[in-house]
């Protein structure tokens, strides 16, 4: 079950501003009634799209065919739902570059293989305004020189170093990874006295 | 010398000057990975009726079983109705969600506490009154709000639905240890100042990404003299802090609240138990990567104001103006004021509201209810707001009960209702409709979280609620009490 490294992400971007964007902003809990991911896209910021009447950068044309979101700071904060950065892959998003971003929701991109990278403000917001001017051009996120390139330039991201490894590694889907521990989970359960229940 | 318990723990690389965190998470670690990840082994892993079924489809797709089903407890919560739990649910979305739980456990081998059960209730009220929870554990669940268990002494966090899938599979995760920041709050709590004011004042302080990287510690003499169920609401609150995990260091108050729980360790077990547990607090000398303090004498009745739970203030004190706050600032603010309608500068006591809602993982339980009833007995719900009252279990409610709490809120006009997740986010029919404004007990007051997209939300402790549906208005507790 080994999946492929993921080094590099190049494609159009999409920017959605704003900060503290959370999970229940990027689908709301009611489109969550369901046993399976599948058609969760088209509730992907369904409540801001609708009280945008249509002015969400999602609804917008000139985005149609953005592969790497572009938002600000603590993105995918509160509820740990998969269903977040499921229904946006679902979208055809590949990549997250923002300010920064929640914890729980990295480790549920990692899960996809989609990198999370940050950039510094100053960077952040000349490609935002870069991609809202001209959404034809294409956005390179590249791990191995830890770099984003577009027309305004090549500057550098931070990953975490470990997801970084697993991108590269093309062990971000941790089953198989975990599997290979084979016998030495047994062991370590057989030392934790609660695991029998303190029998001793 | 703490007493050796296993054969494994304390282990003996252990340094000492060690925090709880570092302790559990090397006594769990299975191994290094090449990420530079840990390999945490999982010792209690909860799921629900939402983040599990698509885990579980994964687990069939790769012809893998549940590898610790013993180790894995269920329970419907999230999409439970709370005026009839009776089957067939009224939502066949819900129904179907529970049939996907009921097969999938039944086939793993997976101990479900349905509502015939009756120990059902939201996953992180049920974990602790069962005794499930104890502390010295890694705990982790498909929703955010597992760093409740943390009160225990525990590392407890939420994953995602991979995350679940990788849990089922191997009883493991790939994870890296977190920093820890020891938070102390010195001082004692005024009357009407509850757990859920220390946490918001926290996050208040600290900023809703301020825990990102880190596990809380809570420590001081306010937490310290806190019950079980008040850290609870503590550590309930940390990921709305960033802070994926936050805990509480063992002591007498917790071993005291786990004895004679069904999952309790009993007799000799129950010796071992309390050796093991005493041994994973964090040494007097632990080094922290930071500390931060708090003064809880001067912390009073919070109530937020705007659309995350860092946007919060007393409720003597008067909404944020723009012009003090920095410039960057200035756009959130304006957003979040605007959204919910409020002016800059205005008291936020006196507030309308429309709904009162009292339950929640974050204050569903007995100690909240009867905190509630106490102010609820002074009156009668205002005219024109709809009140809730949704016990966080089953257990609750009979508790409730017994103790004649139900009719004392039905007869101040409050809806007594079914255990479950509810209106906190509003995937059962319990929603906001419209504009509505709630005063809530509950966590979040993100933009639609309550099921209304335009729907706004006023956290506050369940006391605080109370107050506030009976004056139609958000109220000072203390002036109630």
């Amino acid at each position: 079950m080994a999946r492929e490294p993921i080094t590099r992400v190049e494609g159009r971007a999409c920017v959605v501003r704003g900060h503290d964007i959370d999970t229940d902003r990027i689908i709301p809990a009611r489109y969550l009634r369901c046993i399976s991911f599948e058609g969760l896209h088209e509730h992907a910021f369904r409540d801001d799209r609708e009280q945008a009447k249509g002015d969400h950068p999602l609804d917008d044309e000139r985005f149609a065919a953005a592969e790497i979101l572009v938002v600000g700071h603590n993105f995918g904060s509160g509820s740990s739902r998969e269903h977040a950065p499921q229904a946006l892959m679902r979208r055809g998003f590949r990549a997250f570059i923002g300010g920064s971003f929640a914890e729980i929701f990295v480790g549920n991109c990692v899960a996809l293989g989609l990198p999370c990278v940050s950039l510094a403000d100053e960077h952040l917001e000349a490609l935002m305004e870069a991609v809202e001017l001209d959404p034809e051009q294409s956005v390179v996120i590249d791990l191995p020189t830890r770099t984003v390139t577009s027309r305004v330039g090549t500057v550098p991201l931070s990953i975490h170093d470990g997801h970084h490894r697993q991108l590269s590694d093309g062990t971000w889907d941790a089953t198989s990874v975990l599997l290979e521990a084979g016998e030495a989970i047994e062991r370590t359960a057989a030392r934790l006295p609660y695991v029998d229940g303190f029998r001793g | 010398m703490p007493p050796t318990v296993g054969p494994g723990y304390p282990p003996s690389s252990m340094p000492p000057g060690s925090s709880l965190l570092d302790k559990v998470w090397d006594a769990h670690s299975v191994r290094e990975l090449p990420s530079g990840q840990t390999q945490l082994f999982i010792g209690l892993h909860l799921i629900h009726e939402v983040t599990s079924p698509q885990a579980f489809a994964m687990l069939q797709e790769l012809g893998l079983p549940v590898r610790f089903p013993s180790r894995t407890f269920a329970t419907v919560d999230h999409i439970i109705p709370t005026d009839s739990q009776q089957r067939p649910l009224a939502d066949p979305l819900a129904e179907q969600m529970l049939i996907a739980l009921e097969g999938n456990t039944r086939e793993a081998g997976i101990t479900l506490f349905d509502p015939a059960s009756r120990r059902q209730g939201i996953v992180h009220v049920i974990g602790p009154e069962l005794g499930l929870t104890q502390p010295g554990m890694t705990i982790a669940c498909g929703d955010s709000h597992t760093s409740t268990h943390g009160a225990f002494g525990a590392v407890a966090f939420g994953i995602g639905t991979s995350q679940v899938r990788d849990v089922l599979a191997t009883q493991c995760l790939a994870l890296a240890r977190p920093k820890v920041r020891r938070i102390e709050v010195t001082g004692k709590l005024g009357a009407g100042v509850y757990a859920k004011d220390v946490i918001l004042s926290i996050i208040r302080q600290l900023g809703v990404k301020g825990g990102v990287g880190y596990a809380y510690e809570y420590a001081g003499p306010v937490i310290e003299a806190m019950s079980m169920e008040e850290r609870l609401t503590v550590c309930n609150m940390s990921i709305e802090g960033g802070a994926r995990c936050g805990y509480v260091n063992p002591d007498d108050t917790t071993f005291e609240y786990l004895r004679g729980r069904e999952y309790s360790p009993e007799a000799d077990a129950w010796q071992r138990a309390l050796a093991y547990w005493r041994a994973v607090a964090s040494d007097p000398d632990a080094d922290y990567a930071d500390r931060v303090e708090l003064d809880g004498d001067r912390l009073a009745p919070s109530v937020t104001w705007g659309i995350h739970p860092g946007q919060s203030v007393a409720v003597d004190e008067h909404l944020p103006r723009l012009a003090d706050h920095p410039h960057a600032e200035q756009p959130q603010l304006a957003e979040a004021l605007a959204y919910m309608g409020l002016r800059p500068g205005e008291p936020i006591a006196g507030t309308k509201i429309d709904v009162a809602f009292i339950g929640s993982c974050t204050n569903g339980r007995i100690s909240d209810l009867r905190e509630a009833a106490r102010v609820a007995r002074t009156g009668r719900v205002a005219p024109g707001v709809r009140a809730l009252v949704v016990p966080g279990s089953q257990a609750v409610a009979r508790q409730a009960e017994q103790e004649g709490l139900d009719e004392l809120f039905r007869s101040a006009g409050f809806d007594w209702r079914e255990a479950g997740c509810s209106m906190c986010l509003a995937m059962n029919p319990d929603k906001l409709v419209g504009r509505e404004v709630c005063a809530s007990s509950s966590n979040r007051n993100f933009k639609g979280r309550q099921g209304s997209p335009t729907g706004r939300t006023l956290l506050m402790s369940p006391a605080m609620v109370a107050a506030a549906a009976l004056r139609g208005r958000v109220a000072d507790v203390r002036e109630v009490l």
